[in-house]
């Protein structure tokens, strides 16, 4: 029912079922207008895909999903409404653009609302590789998650399993909007995982590792995602507490991204317009030292978040957020960049392939840069108040003694202000974890609080 | 038969012709060879908000959404497919989508409709439609006005107001056939409170399994407003919050979040099934404190936790989880309860038809003990009363948790004293608890808005504690 169909067949289809998708969007235009609204904006999307999981050698879990709905935002004048529904039936869409209708009767008069400038909307599609459709069936995926349990466990270390999963999928979309604008967009994602369990009793840990790519050729062999889990899980049998003082934290490159998930999210519209944001007014200021770069590229071919469009159908281009350590600009969609006076910066629905380019001193080998430091593998909470740029949250790692991994630790907590961590970077390694939306390698903190018992 | 049962099939089955007999067909459909057991879940949501934001309600939204999904069970494998679709067509090509994971079941038979009837803990009412959309957007406005009269240091107010309507019916191979009409309310207030260039945020919600009609009542929402609005000014004063390992009394009612994470993921059903959890194969071991009694309990009524019948079709009951420190049971679906040749609880929930049912808390709180609370803080020369938490997370099977706190002080002998911010708890489960030396006589359950995540899956929780006093817990803030 939902396997990821032979590429020949799913090219024809994807074709198919994006005009099926466009002429949905025309008809809620045409509907919005025909019921007085002054503008419209809408998304049609559906998806398809499959998901299994694999434990001690057997199947566990094989599910089918397939989604589709739409979201429709109307105007009366600035007055906005928004509803979305989960099929694409003639009813639900046509009660879904009356819901909407009915909420814009009632909100309040906003002098933000609006689509964005209509020489604004992208003109140029360029295709950017983001469609791998492949014959994954069931059986397929089984195997391969069985290969990926196999060699996990394979280390007499592993004394349990929560099983490897393998999924793939496609998913289409359309926005459209009162301008005329259309915009297609469509993408296949494939992702693997596995996490084992170590040790027994008391003394258990699990680790994981995983993979996510938009072709499943580009996944990394399945035995490498298993052993990595096991080498991940058996490093941190017999982990240690540590005492409480202030050290410096090295983070790993799948938590450092984390780090600048937190600066994109402190520069983002809302937090900003809401002055919930510690770095509120910080446009043009020196936030970090003058080695740090971190780019925006949208339209990266096959890049995890890339896309010709924002999600109010303004043209996506690189940028650079942070430039020789100075904050450039903000994080902006149409409606945030008017509440602000502001231009947007086709950010509307988030930052697409966000890099933080290697630098520092002995960025080519991090570990090798420090004395002693805490490595932080492992974050845990929610410690993290934007208001404020406080950082507090759970962390495990390892000790770094001369380069080296000395012993893991756990149950501590490390702790500092965003703005001091941001302005205390030693290095940005080129290490980088190319498996998310925002890449990042190693980071190194001059100086955290780090408590323990 | 039940209200809730008439009323999920004239919502659910009748608009696509489908009756008993058809339900009877997908169901027999499904269980092809090696197919042990199966179900089928039913479900429409509607769901709204409205939001103010700097003086404005600017935008709503509504969301509908329908479907069913399709399970089946062979030996310890599952299979699921779904479909927004509800026609009989649809759902047969759903259950042979379902079925094909079954390899070394036993065929299993459908059964004969066991009608599951549990008394309704909360009423049906649509509770969006007992107030008009200019009466929300008035709501909100007083809310507004009243949270920015209570301190000229109030700078911003976001205020919002959601509600769902859920209508679900499971039909299983085991003779199961059950409904249930959800009403789910929730109604927030975050405020930020600025002063000398320093800015600070504080919110509180309320909700539960009722109507608008509870929220309206202005004693209800200027408590909201109030508690939100104390907090943001408290922590504008609050200093850095210690480093280190000492006592921490833990305040009555939401706290109780420590007990979902420390107790409550590691004696769901699934993790000890498969033997991944700290707690697992450790029924009646000492996990605790004597003086700790742990419960998850789904049928309060009106709870934000709490079901009539969860997921799979089972009321809901009281599971001890721990009774004075001894390791009582486990929550459980039916999957991991007959894995674990034991007796579902009610605790199979899940997210919607497109997501697998799996043990999860309803209402998890512990029960009271002795003390007066201020008895409790007059015992502590020096430690930390911690009282409102921004949530927590668990790795379950090392036991380990961490939480924020958004509101906490310093105890300094036996009196609180100054207010403190960026405080953040860690340890290990069964340690703490055992660590846990007097338990206040103030349970209080939250005021209904938890939810809980697990494996992408997001459902409403409630937790409740009364005051604890817990030793040598190790907090994280940046001071020495």
């Amino acid at each position: 029912m939902s396997d990821i169909q032979a590429s020949s067949s799913a090219e024809f289809q994807r074709d198919q079922e994006l005009d099926r998708l466009e002429s949905v969007v025309r008809d809620i235009l045409g509907q919005a207008r025909s019921k007085g609204c002054s503008d419209a904006e809408v998304t049609a999307h559906t998806s398809q895909g499959l998901s299994v999981t694999v434990r001690m050698g057997d199947v566990d879990v094989l599910e089918h999903t397939r989604d589709s709905g739409v979201d429709v935002t109307v105007y009366r004048g600035r007055n906005k409404g928004h509803a979305n529904c989960a099929d694409l039936s003639e009813k639900s869409i046509r009660e879904c653009v009356d819901r909407a209708i009915d909420i814009a009767r009632f909100t309040q008069e906003d002098p933000c609302n609006g689509l964005a400038a209509r020489e604004l909307m992208a003109s140029d599609f360029p295709d950017l590789d983001l469609w791998h459709p492949v014959s994954l069936d069931a059986e397929a995926a089984i195997r391969r998650a069985k290969v990926i349990e196999a060699a996990g466990r394979e280390d007499s270390g592993i004394t349990n399993s929560e099983g490897a999963s393998v999924s793939g999928g496609l998913g289409l979309a359309v926005y459209g909007n009162s301008h005329g604008f259309i915009g297609r967009s469509s993408g296949t994602r494939y992702s693997q995982n596995c996490v084992l369990i170590g040790g027994k009793g008391d003394a258990m840990q699990r680790d994981y590792s995983y993979d996510s790519r938009r072709s499943l050729d580009d996944l990394e062999a399945p035995e490498i995602t298993g052993q990595e889990a096991a080498q991940r899980t058996l490093r941190r049998l017999n982990a240690r507490k540590l005492g409480t003082a202030q050290m410096p934290v090295l983070f790993a490159p799948d938590v450092a991204r984390s780090l600048v998930g937190h600066l994109v999210a402190a520069v983002s519209g809302s937090a900003l317009y809401r002055n919930s944001s510690f770095l509120k007014g910080s446009a043009g200021t020196q936030l970090f030292p003058e080695w740090v770069n971190i780019m925006e590229k949208p339209r990266l071919p096959r890049g995890q978040g890339s896309g010709n469009f924002d999600a109010d159908g303004v043209a996506t281009r690189d940028r650079t957020l942070v430039e020789d350590g100075v904050l450039t600009g903000y994080v902006l969609g149409e409606y945030s960049a008017r509440r602000l006076g502001l231009q947007t910066t086709a950010n509307s629905g988030g930052v697409r392939n966000v890099f933080l380019s290697p630098g520092g001193d002995g960025f080519e080998n991090p570990l090798a840069a420090v004395d002693r430091a805490l490595l932080v593998t492992e974050v845990m909470g929610q410690g993290v108040k934007l208001v404020t740029g406080d950082y507090s949250r759970g962390a495990a790692g390892f000790i770094v003694e001369n380069g080296e991994l000395a012993y893991p630790v756990e149950e501590v907590t490390i702790a500092a202000n965003l703005r001091d961590m941001f302005a205390g970077m030693q290095l940005a390694g080129a290490d980088i974890d190319t498996r998310g939306n925002i890449q990042a390698g190693s980071i190194l903190i001059e100086r955290m609080m780090v408590a323990g018992q | 038969m039940s209200q809730a049962l008439e009323r999920a099939e004239i919502e659910l089955l009748a608009p696509g012709g489908l009756g008993h007999d058809d339900l009877h067909r997908v169901l027999n459909h499904l269980m092809g060879p090696a197919v042990d057991a199966g179900d089928l879940y039913f479900q429409t949501v509607q769901h709204e908000s409205w939001v103010l934001e700097d003086g404005l309600v600017r935008t709503g939204t509504h969301s509908q959404e329908q479907g069913v999904g399709i399970r089946a069970i062979s030996g310890d494998k599952t299979g699921l497919a779904y479909t927004d679709e509800i026609v009989l067509p649809s759902l047969l090509q759903a259950s042979s989508a379902a079925r094909a994971i079954a390899s070394d079941g036993k065929q299993g038979k459908v059964q004969a409709w066991s009608r599951q009837e549990p008394k309704a803990l909360y009423l049906p009412d649509d509770p969006m439609a007992v107030l008009g959309a200019a009466d929300k957007v008035d709501l909100l406005r007083q809310i507004d006005t009243y949270a920015r009269s209570l301190d000229p240091r109030v700078s911003e107010v976001v205020v919002s107001l959601a509600a769902t309507h859920e209508t679900i019916l499971v039909a299983a191979t085991d003779g199961t056939l059950a409904a249930d009409v959800r009403p789910l309310v929730r109604l927030n207030v975050s405020v930020i409170a600025e002063h000398e260039g320093r800015r600070e945020q504080g919110s509180d919600g309320c909700g539960g399994r009722f109507t608008y009609t509870e929220l309206v009542q202005r004693e209800t929402w200027q408590a909201v407003a109030d508690d939100a609005v104390r907090q943001a000014l408290t922590n504008l004063d609050a200093d850095d919050a210690p480093a280190g390992t000492m006592t921490v009394v833990l305040g009555p009612g939401w706290p109780g979040v420590l007990l979902h994470e420390a107790v409550g993921h590691g004696l769901e059903g699934d993790f000890n099934r498969k033997g991944v959890s700290a707690y697992s194969g450790r029924i009646g071991e000492k996990v605790a404190a004597d003086c700790v009694t742990v419960v998850d309990d789904g049928t309060i009524e009106r709870r934000r936790g709490s079901l009539s019948v969860d997921d799979e079709g089972t009321p809901t009951s009281q599971t001890v989880l721990i009774e004075n420190g001894i390791l009582r049971g486990y929550m459980q679906d039916k999957l991991n309860a007959s894995l674990m040749n034991t007796r579902a609880t009610g605790n199979g929930r899940r997210e919607s038809f497109a997501h697998l049912p799996m043990p999860r808390m309803t209402n998890t709180f512990m029960l009271p003990g002795s003390h007066d609370p201020q008895e409790i803080i007059g015992s502590v020369d020096k430690g930390l009363y911690a009282v409102n938490f921004a949530g927590g997370s668990v790795d379950i099977t090392s036991g380990r948790f961490v939480f924020s706190a958004s509101e906490a002080y310093l105890i300094e002998n036996g009196k609180i004293t100054r207010p403190v911010r960026g405080a953040t708890l860690i340890g290990n489960g069964p340690d703490v608890m055992n660590r846990v030396t007097m338990v206040g006589n103030d349970l209080k359950l939250d005021a209904g808005m938890g939810v809980c995540g697990k494996e992408g899956q997001s459902v409403p929780v409630g937790v409740g504690q009364p005051t604890l006093k817990i030793e040598g817990l190790t907090v994280g803030g940046t001071r020495n």
